[in-house]
């Protein structure tokens, strides 16, 4: 091994003589001795006693001398910012990172005399690999394996000597490290013997490697790393900082932010690492930031719990008797008792926002609903109702603007009858009649609504509800956003908004599981309007004063100890069916009277199950009961509360406790069905005209049916003219007799 | 979610629930759990949830040994107090119970039948000497496995994996802070991970193998299966699967507090694609 080296050493002795021959003057006092390690001129009487060592540093000293002085000759300036010294050494550490490592220069001696300080230097070598090794870190992005152990490596380095990591990261580093070296991806190529000026001469030459097995004293090497970090200990006279803590501040600094490209702005953060210490430390700014959100919140739930001023004493002593505000938390209580609900706290924040409601709204009587969850925010709904003659403004503006909208129709079509004779065929598309809604305080629309997002955050009346929304409802199947103002896109298209989404299904959900035990609520007492209204039901009920609940084991044995007080919703989306061709007979004479005259016999009036029916004629879904019935629990039964599930609205509960029962919601607002959602397709596509005989194409006739027509011509053509020869002949007759 | 720390850790979650556990429950869950500790030599007990059936349902829990992402045992309760091991799940029995549809029955011993299968599979089995019937058991077994699998998650950071491989809590970790809480990408399927080696080198630059182990949330299919919502005044982020509807996760960001429940159905949401 030590041939090969020796050929480059050859013709680097006699230069590196010129060189250290200026610091062999001076003689072995190595005072003077002016290594291109300017700042470590101080250091160096320490190192005298490794003069025997300096032998295997030779070899890097040999190289870094040359890089050295090609440095000082070709390289100056080297890379922008560079200074000797750290390009020395970079070439130095990359060309001690061959092989097992710097052992091997250690260990080879032709001039061991020479070399004063390469402990230092290979130390300092050393030291600069690391942060060669954590800088490649973010140059490479090389597995975090890697940097873990280069940084490791990095911290032992300091305590023990080389490891064995530190040599195999760099020859990638060695490559992509920066412009300077370049060249050295040249010689790994091979590109032939590089003459003494060239950089990187005597460093690596494939083949070559000067760092084969040789392995080096240890105790030297620690002494050697001693003194090293000593030297970087050592304080600046200029500004009292040291080295040491200085590259241990910027790598932590680089390593908590993880520039980009770090390599290329090292400089720059040495710099600003540097500034930092004459900066205070503003941390406080980002802190405040973060938590703002939760403060914020916080403050709109403490303004739940603030007492309502002046006013609201006065009508305190009024409302104590009658409140429309319902006990939430005794609900809360049973349906915990079974297992269901929301935690106490938020359902105490729902009991405050619920007064706040009624503070501000007129309500008669006010329920809480439930929740429905959505992607971005929850609705928590409340069921109001108000008293009678509250609402009417708000009908009366509505109408007002479906008004408007049927005279702009109007004004259209006949300005378009004018212009009837020159157009395109019109399309022949009569859209199905649409269906009122139902008054406000009746069927679908009995109560009225309210969402808001969070307890604490202001509520927002929903629309009333229309049947064509209903209809559209069953057909679609869409997660709630929380955002009522966001648009449902489905097909079929949804007429409406979320709010108009969310309002369709709680009715459907409503109607479907709004449930008490049975006796509760009993039809008001006259009887004689139900033949009137044509088979629509009865409307109203009220509650039973005589009510006697049945036991609780009576309640969830048998479903039909329980009805539901939800009226159904018909096909058509309204709970009374409404017949739309009662009430349009002054269209019909506007319009052509064949058509509407077909229409009637398809659409049937259509019955739903009357109000308070009991549950045991719920249909189930497959197999699958309509609701689950279970006590609360089986240890106590004494205390126990029936509860149902319903199987059809995942997430409907209702309980019954003696003469207390209560129906919630919470979920995500989706009936359930065993097969998967398919949506509905789109309607065929319609004839763009209807086909009548002058723009229907017939066959051409053929050949004998063209000869057979013309010879039917031809005779009746001679037909007609023997009938006047004839004529003609007779009239010569006449002629000729008179004669 | 933890079994030592079930009755606050449900007040958290609760704000999504439906089902939730009554009081009864709650309380005799702290007893039967420890005793489980005791009796199969847990190191860590999960009350992993409940299935509800038609008729009953299946209170589950899970108990985990050293190495925590080594399988994990699985029991069910029909009432919270004695629990009975179910077998380990096997991919043909995942397979198998895919094919089922419908509520769960709340009998463990009812056998569904399969109705579902090609002239193909009918003869392979027949061949193979299987029966076509499925019990309930199984399908539990392998509901929970497919949950566990699609949506188990733990915040990035909880747990550290050691270089010989096992998988430990990680003690230092202080929770995540509230913008990071936020983000998906914070959030770890706590099973094998899938998409981790289709990683480029360069995102794997920044990872930290101790605890970037698993894959992260923010890969789902389909994207947006997941809802992330401050409650409680923004002092919980609770995460929502929408695959599994029932899933929750909660984190107290800047606390050690976390855990996820499953409180459903048992049933997978395959109408996804058309909610969203």
């Amino acid at each position: 091994m030590a041939e090969p080296h020796r050929d480059p050493p050859p013709r680097a002795v006699p230069r590196e003589e010129q060189e250290w021959g200026r610091r062999d003057r001076p003689g072995p006092e190595q005072d003077s001795g002016q290594p291109p390690l300017a700042d470590s001129g101080t250091g160096r009487e320490p190192y005298q006693p490794q003069q025997s060592e300096p032998g295997p540093a030779s070899y890097v000293r040999q190289g870094a001398d040359e890089s050295q002085g090609l440095g000082k000759h070709i390289y100056q300036p080297p890379a922008p910012g560079r200074d000797p010294h750290q390009a020395q050494d970079q070439r130095g550490s990359a060309g001690q990172t061959h092989a097992p490592g710097q052992e091997l220069c250690q260990s080879q001696s032709p001039i061991p005399h020479l070399y004063r300080p390469p402990g230092a230097e290979q130390a300092s070598y050393k030291l600069q690999t690391p942060e060669l090794n954590s800088s490649q870190r973010y140059v490479l992005g090389q597995g975090s394996h890697h940097t873990q152990e280069s940084r490791q490596s990095m911290y032992q380095s300091y305590a023990l000597g080389l490891d064995p990591y530190q040599t195999q990261e760099p020859k990638s580093a060695y490559r992509t490290y920066a412009v300077g070296q370049d060249p050295y991806q040249a010689y790994e190529g091979g590109h032939g013997p590089y003459q003494p000026h060239e950089p990187g001469y005597g460093l690596y030459q494939p083949g070559y490697s000067p760092y084969d097995d040789q392995i080096l004293n240890p105790k030297s090497r620690t002494l050697a790393i001693q003194n090293a970090k000593a030297f970087l200990l050592k304080s600046s006279t200029a500004s009292g900082m040291n080295l040491y803590d200085h590259l241990a501040n910027m790598l932590t600094k680089i390593l908590d932010e993880q520039p980009t490209n770090a390599v290329d702005i090292i400089e720059n953060i040495s710099k600003d690492v540097k500034w930092a210490q004459f900066q205070k430390k503003m941390d406080t700014l980002r802190d405040e930031h973060e938590i703002l959100p939760t403060f914020e919140a916080a403050e709109k739930r403490k303004a739940l719990f603030l007492k309502a001023n002046g006013e609201g004493d006065e009508e305190l002593e009024e409302e104590v008797g009658e409140t429309p505000l319902p006990n939430v938390m005794e609900t809360a209580f049973y349906f915990e008792q079974a297992g269901i609900g929301l935690s106490k706290d938020e359902s105490y924040h729902i009991f405050l926002a619920l007064k706040k409601l009624i503070s501000v709204q007129p309500v008669r009587t006010c329920r809480f609903w439930g929740k429905i969850l959505g992607l971005e925010m929850n609705y928590i709904i409340a069921e109001v109702q108000y008293h009678e003659g509250e609402e009417e403004e708000e009908t009366e503006d509505e109408e007002g603007i479906e008004e408007g909208g049927k005279g702009m129709g109007e004004v259209e079509d006949e300005d378009e009858k004018n212009e009837k004779e020159d157009e395109p065929p019109k399309s022949t598309y009569k859209p199905p009649p649409v269906i009122p809604k139902e008054e406000n305080g009746t069927g679908a629309n009995k109560y009225v609504y309210f969402v808001c997002n969070e307890p604490g955050k202001p509520w927002v009346k929903l629309p009333p509800v229309t049947p064509a929304q209903i209809v559209c409802a069953r057909k679609i199947k869409k997660f709630f956003t929380g955002r009522l103002d966001a648009p449902v896109v489905s097909f079929p298209p949804f007429p409406g908004n979320e709010a108009n989404y969310l309002r369709a299904q709680i009715a459907r959900i409503s109607a479907g599981t709004h449930i008490s035990p049975i006796g509760f609520y009993q039809f008001a007492e006259e009887e004689g309007d139900e033949e009137e209204e044509g088979g629509g039901g009865r409307d109203t009920y009220e509650e039973n004063p005589d009510f006697q609940p049945p036991s609780v084991a009576e309640m969830v044995d048998s479903l039909s100890t329980w009805v539901h007080h939800g009226q159904s919703i018909l096909k058509q989306g309204r709970c009374v069916w409404f017949n739309p061709f009662q009430k349009s007979e002054e269209e019909e004479e506007e319009d052509e009277e064949e058509e509407k005259a077909e229409e009637p016999d398809e659409l049937q009036q259509e019955i739903g199950p009357p109000l308070l029916t009991p549950l045991s004629e719920d249909e189930g879904i497959q197999n699958i009961p309509a609701w689950t019935a279970q006590p609360s629990t089986n240890l106590i039964p004494q205390y126990a509360v029936a509860v149902l599930q319903s199987n059809r609205w995942p997430g409907a509960y209702a309980f019954a406790a003696g003469k207390k029962f209560d129906n919630i919601y919470i979920g995500w607002g989706h009936k359930y069905s065993p097969e998967n959602h398919a949506p509905a397709l789109p309607p065929p596509v319609q004839a763009e005209y209807p086909s009548g005989p002058e723009i229907t194409e017939t066959r051409d006739p053929t050949l004998e049916e063209e000869l057979a027509f013309r010879a039917a011509k031809e005779e009746a053509l001679a037909a007609t003219e023997e009938e006047e020869d004839e004529e003609d002949d007779v009239e010569d007759d006449e002629e000729e007799e008179d004669d | 979610m933890e079994a030592a720390s079930l009755p606050a850790a449900l007040e958290l979650a609760a704000g999504g629930g439906g089902a939730w556990l009554s009081p009864e429950k709650l309380a005799v869950l702290g007893a039967s759990l420890l005793l489980l500790r005791r009796d199969y030599r847990f190191e860590r007990v999960w009350f992993w949830g409940c299935v509800q059936g038609v008729r009953g349902a299946y209170y589950i829990a899970e108990g985990l040994g050293a190495d925590r992402a080594a399988p994990r045992s699985r029991l069910y309760s029909l009432n919270c107090v004695e629990w009975s091991l179910l077998p380990p799940a096997t991919e043909e029995m995942v397979a198998r119970a895919e094919q089922l549809k419908g509520r769960f029955h709340g009998d463990p011993s009812f056998e569904y039948e399969c109705t579902e299968i090609n002239a193909e599979d009918a003869e392979r089995l027949f061949e193979g000497g299987k029966e076509l019937m499925i019990k309930e058991e199984s399908r539990l077994v392998a509901t929970i496995e497919q949950i566990d699998r699609a949506v188990g998650i733990i915040p990035r950071g909880a747990f550290v994996k050691t270089p010989l491989g096992s998988v430990h809590e990680n003690r230092n970790f202080e929770g995540l802070s509230l913008t990071e809480a936020k983000k998906l990408s914070s959030y770890f399927h706590f099973t094998e991970p899938v998409n981790l080696k289709d990683k480029t080198l360069l995102e794997k630059a920044d990872l930290d193998p101790s605890t970037d182990f698993l894959d992260s949330l923010e890969h789902d299919i389909p994207p947006g299966s997941w809802t992330v919502q401050l409650e409680k005044g923004d002092t919980v982020v609770v995460l929502r699967s929408l695959l599994w509807l029932g899933l929750t996760f909660y984190h107290v960001p800047m606390t050690k507090q976390y855990g996820y429940v499953y409180f459903g159905t048992g049933e997978k949401n395959l109408d996804l694609p058309f909610m969203l």
